[in-house]
């Protein structure tokens, strides 16, 4: 496989992401999904071309994505959370 | 002494007009009338000594505009059509005055008249005496400008306002041509010098010029022009219908403007201009063309006029047909004679038809008139003395001139002449039978008025009478007196003034035409006479008859209504020009074209713009991601594209990612999940 193709996989995935976001109707979930999916696209990326430049910053960065991911998605769950106790579901 | 003919007019407007208020009524009559004196006093020396003397006067006075090529001087010139102008002038001008001083003696105005009359033969004096055509140009605008003035004197009057303003956009329709040759003159003489352009004609008589993509000869243009401003001055076919409108004026302005002096400016234009037209045969065939038809047109329109100064008026406009057409015919001397004739006579006319209104009570109609003969004879007399000298009765004054005009006319012995001699004829014919019908109905047949107007009515007061009997004297014999001076045979007073070419001279000829030719404009003028006597004596069953018959009604009405000509320019030029000006310069344009792609089309452009932008702002997350992912793409295709035109030919290597890939595979996501 080369990077051509790898990065084809990445944005297709990343482009996946994207599109969850801008068709979704009302769904809050699936706009998180969707970020998840975005972001692991570009994590992905990262190590394509970590890989591919055989650079250790790549991966490093990875770290940091996962960890600010896992973050982000523990706010956007606990915002989501919120939001359904005020409003008593969780669409928008 | 030369300049005072011309300053007493404006000495006396400055003083009646801005100190009016203080010297009174009388007091600026008085002054008025005295300045007017004196400037005909000095108007007389002036034509002794530039007419009898031969001596010609050049006042230069001071630079006007002088810039590069273009050089105007207040310049004054007094050669013998001047003077002549001068004298006729400011003689009617100072019987005015001193008529208006009866006339108008209960009007609360009379000092801001007095002033307009001054300013008038003011501006009169400028216009025949100035030596360029600059200053000429101030005179005829001042004239036209002190002619809505005073028509417009009682401007309470809703008919006197209208024909003001009708006086004066015809005028300036006539105004607009003189400008234009005016233009042309300076375009192709450099100057506007009477002396130097009459000196460079014959040098440049054959010029072309490209006029509105055409070739003309530019004398033929400036001619053309030049005559149409003296068309809309002078009253003739095609701007006539101002000249009996003005009637509206008082009497003394009819007088005054509207039959001795400002229509003159236009024939003396003519005069002035002589040596140009005399380059110019087209244009003088239309001159004369349009002179005889003014003449024959307005001769039958004056028939039958039932208003006493209408009748008067259009027999102006006749005569300023016969001035015109005989000037068309080269025999301009003849013209002015003419005009100075005609001048008195109408004055007389006018004067003693404001005499006859005042005596009964201002009332114009000639249907409740008759049998003033006996009420007022003095009135009676004078307007039999003008209206004789009007029809031509022999040894009269207008009987010289207007003999003299239809006999030259037929000595020319050419198609136009002919046009012009049988037009001239038949209008003499008429011309004899209005000015009677006019006495017949005003003094002679029987009252119509009403009791009170006769018990009231008298003749006027010294004022008046002394008026018209002055004018009387000159309506009789200045005729006789002036004509061996002006056009008599081989006379040397219009050495420089008049240039007509050799093969144009008729005057001569005009003496040995044969004897029925030349005794016919008499002939006619008696029939005029007698047909009118005794169709209105013995048979006014029979006229009545014929009014009343359907063909008859037909034709009265046709010229009572003057040949529709105000109707068709009223209904179908200016009732279109105002619609044109309203729907399509004022609705289409102005508020429509120019307002759309202006103000009020872009505010509106900006408000609908922004509306739609601030839809886009939907409150729906779906939404503003999409756009965010538009502009961001836009703004990676603009980067690409600028980058990639930045270093051209290392595109390919330095790209990681193929941009158009991107947006491909953006747009098929899009519809994948769509």
């Amino acid at each position: 496989m080369n990077l051509q193709e790898m990065i084809y996989v990445t944005c297709f995935l990343f482009f996946t992401g994207i599109s969850g976001i801008v068709l979704n109707r009302n769904n809050l979930l699936i706009v998180l999904m969707s970020i998840e999916v975005m972001l692991l696209a570009v994590n992905l990326n990262f190590m394509v071309f970590s890989v591919q430049f055989d650079d250790m910053v790549g991966q490093i960065c990875v770290l940091f994505v996962l960890a600010i991911a896992a973050t982000e998605s523990a706010i956007g769950l606990a915002i989501i959370c919120t939001y359904n106790t005020v409003k008593d579901n969780i669409q928008f | 002494m030369y300049l005072l003919i011309i300053f007493l007019p404006l000495f006396g407007f400055i003083l009646a007009g801005f100190f009016g208020r203080y010297v009174g009524s009388k007091g600026s009559t008085s002054l008025s009338f005295v300045c007017v004196l004196f400037s005909f006093f000095c108007s007389i020396f002036c034509f002794y000594e530039t007419v009898i003397c031969h001596c010609f006067v050049f006042i230069r006075l001071n630079s006007w505009i002088n810039f590069e090529l273009l050089n105007v001087d207040w310049g004054f010139m007094f050669d013998s059509l001047t003077s002549i102008m001068c004298c006729v002038v400011s003689f009617i001008s100072t019987l005015v005055h001193l008529y208006s001083v009866e006339y108008m003696a209960n009007d609360p105005h009379l000092s801001r008249f007095m002033s307009y009359l001054s300013l008038f033969t003011f501006f009169m004096l400028i216009l025949v005496t100035s030596d360029n055509f600059v200053q000429m140009f101030l005179g005829w605008e001042g004239v036209g400008l002190c002619s809505y003035l005073l028509i417009n004197f009682w401007f309470t009057r809703v008919q006197a306002n209208k024909a003001a303003i009708k006086a004066m956009i015809l005028n300036r329709v006539g105004d607009l041509g003189l400008i234009i040759g005016l233009l042309l003159i300076f375009l192709t003489f450099k100057s506007l010098d009477y002396s130097t352009v009459f000196s460079m004609v014959p040098l440049l008589c054959n010029t072309p010029i490209s006029f509105l993509n055409m070739k003309f000869h530019t004398l033929d243009l400036i001619c053309f022009f030049i005559f149409v401003g003296a068309i809309g001055k002078s009253a003739q076919l095609g701007l006539h219908t101002w000249l009996p409108d003005a009637m509206e004026g008082p009497t003394p302005v009819s007088a005054l403007i509207h039959a001795a002096t400002m229509v003159t400016a236009g024939v003396f234009l003519l005069v002035r201009c002589s040596c140009m037209f005399e380059h110019c045969f087209h244009i003088r065939s239309f001159i004369t063309v349009i002179g005889a038809s003014t003449a024959f047109f307005a001769a039958t329109v004056g028939l039958v006029q039932n208003d006493l100064k209408k009748v008067i008026a259009y027999s102006t406009c006749s005569q300023l047909g016969y001035m015109i057409f005989a000037c068309g015919l080269s025999n301009y001397s003849v013209g002015v004679f003419h005009l100075s004739n005609h001048a008195f006579f109408k004055a007389l006319l006018f004067l003693g038809a404001g005499s006859v209104i005042h005596a009964i009570g201002d009332e114009q109609d000639m249907r409740k008139m008759g049998g003033l003969k006996n009420l007022i004879p003095f009135t009676y007399s004078i307007i039999l003395i003008g209206s004789l000298a009007l029809a031509g009765f022999p040894f009269l004054t207008g009987f010289y001139s207007k003999d003299l005009i239809l006999e030259s006319a037929y000595g020319c012995f050419t198609s136009l002449g002919h046009y012009g001699y049988y037009l001239g004829v038949s209008s003499a014919f008429l011309t004899a039978y209005y000015s009677t019908r006019l006495l017949f109905l005003t003094f002679l047949s029987k009252p119509n008025g009403f009791r009170s107007m006769y018990e009231q009515s008298f003749d006027s007061s010294y004022f008046i009478c002394a008026v018209l009997s002055i004018l009387a004297v000159p309506s009789i014999f200045v005729g006789f007196f002036t004509k061996d001076l002006l056009v008599g045979f081989g006379t040397d007073i219009w050495s420089n003034t008049i240039y007509v070419a050799p093969e144009n001279m008729s005057l001569l000829d005009g003496e040995f035409i044969p004897f029925p030719f030349k005794i016919a404009p008499v002939c006619f003028s008696f029939l005029g006479i007698g047909c009118c006597f005794l169709l209105y004596i013995y048979q006014p069953k029979f006229l009545f008859y014929i009014k009343t018959t359907k063909f008859g009604l037909m034709f009265y009405s046709f010229f009572n209504k003057k040949w529709y000509i105000d109707k068709i320019y009223a209904e179908i030029l200016g009732q279109k020009v105002l619609n044109i000006s309203y729907n399509l310069s004022y609705k289409l344009v102005d508020r429509g074209v120019f307002e759309i792609l202006g103000p009020y089309g872009f505010t509106n452009i900006i408000y609908n713009f922004s509306n739609y932008l601030n839809k886009l702002q939907s409150g729906y997350l779906n939404h503003y991601v999409y756009v965010f992912l538009v502009g961001l793409l836009l703004s990676f295709c603009f980067y690409g594209l600028f980058f990639s035109i930045s270093c051209l030919g290392l595109t390919q290597q330095f790209l990681v990612f193929d941009f158009l890939k991107m947006i491909f595979f953006f747009i098929l996501s899009l519809f994948l999940f769509s």
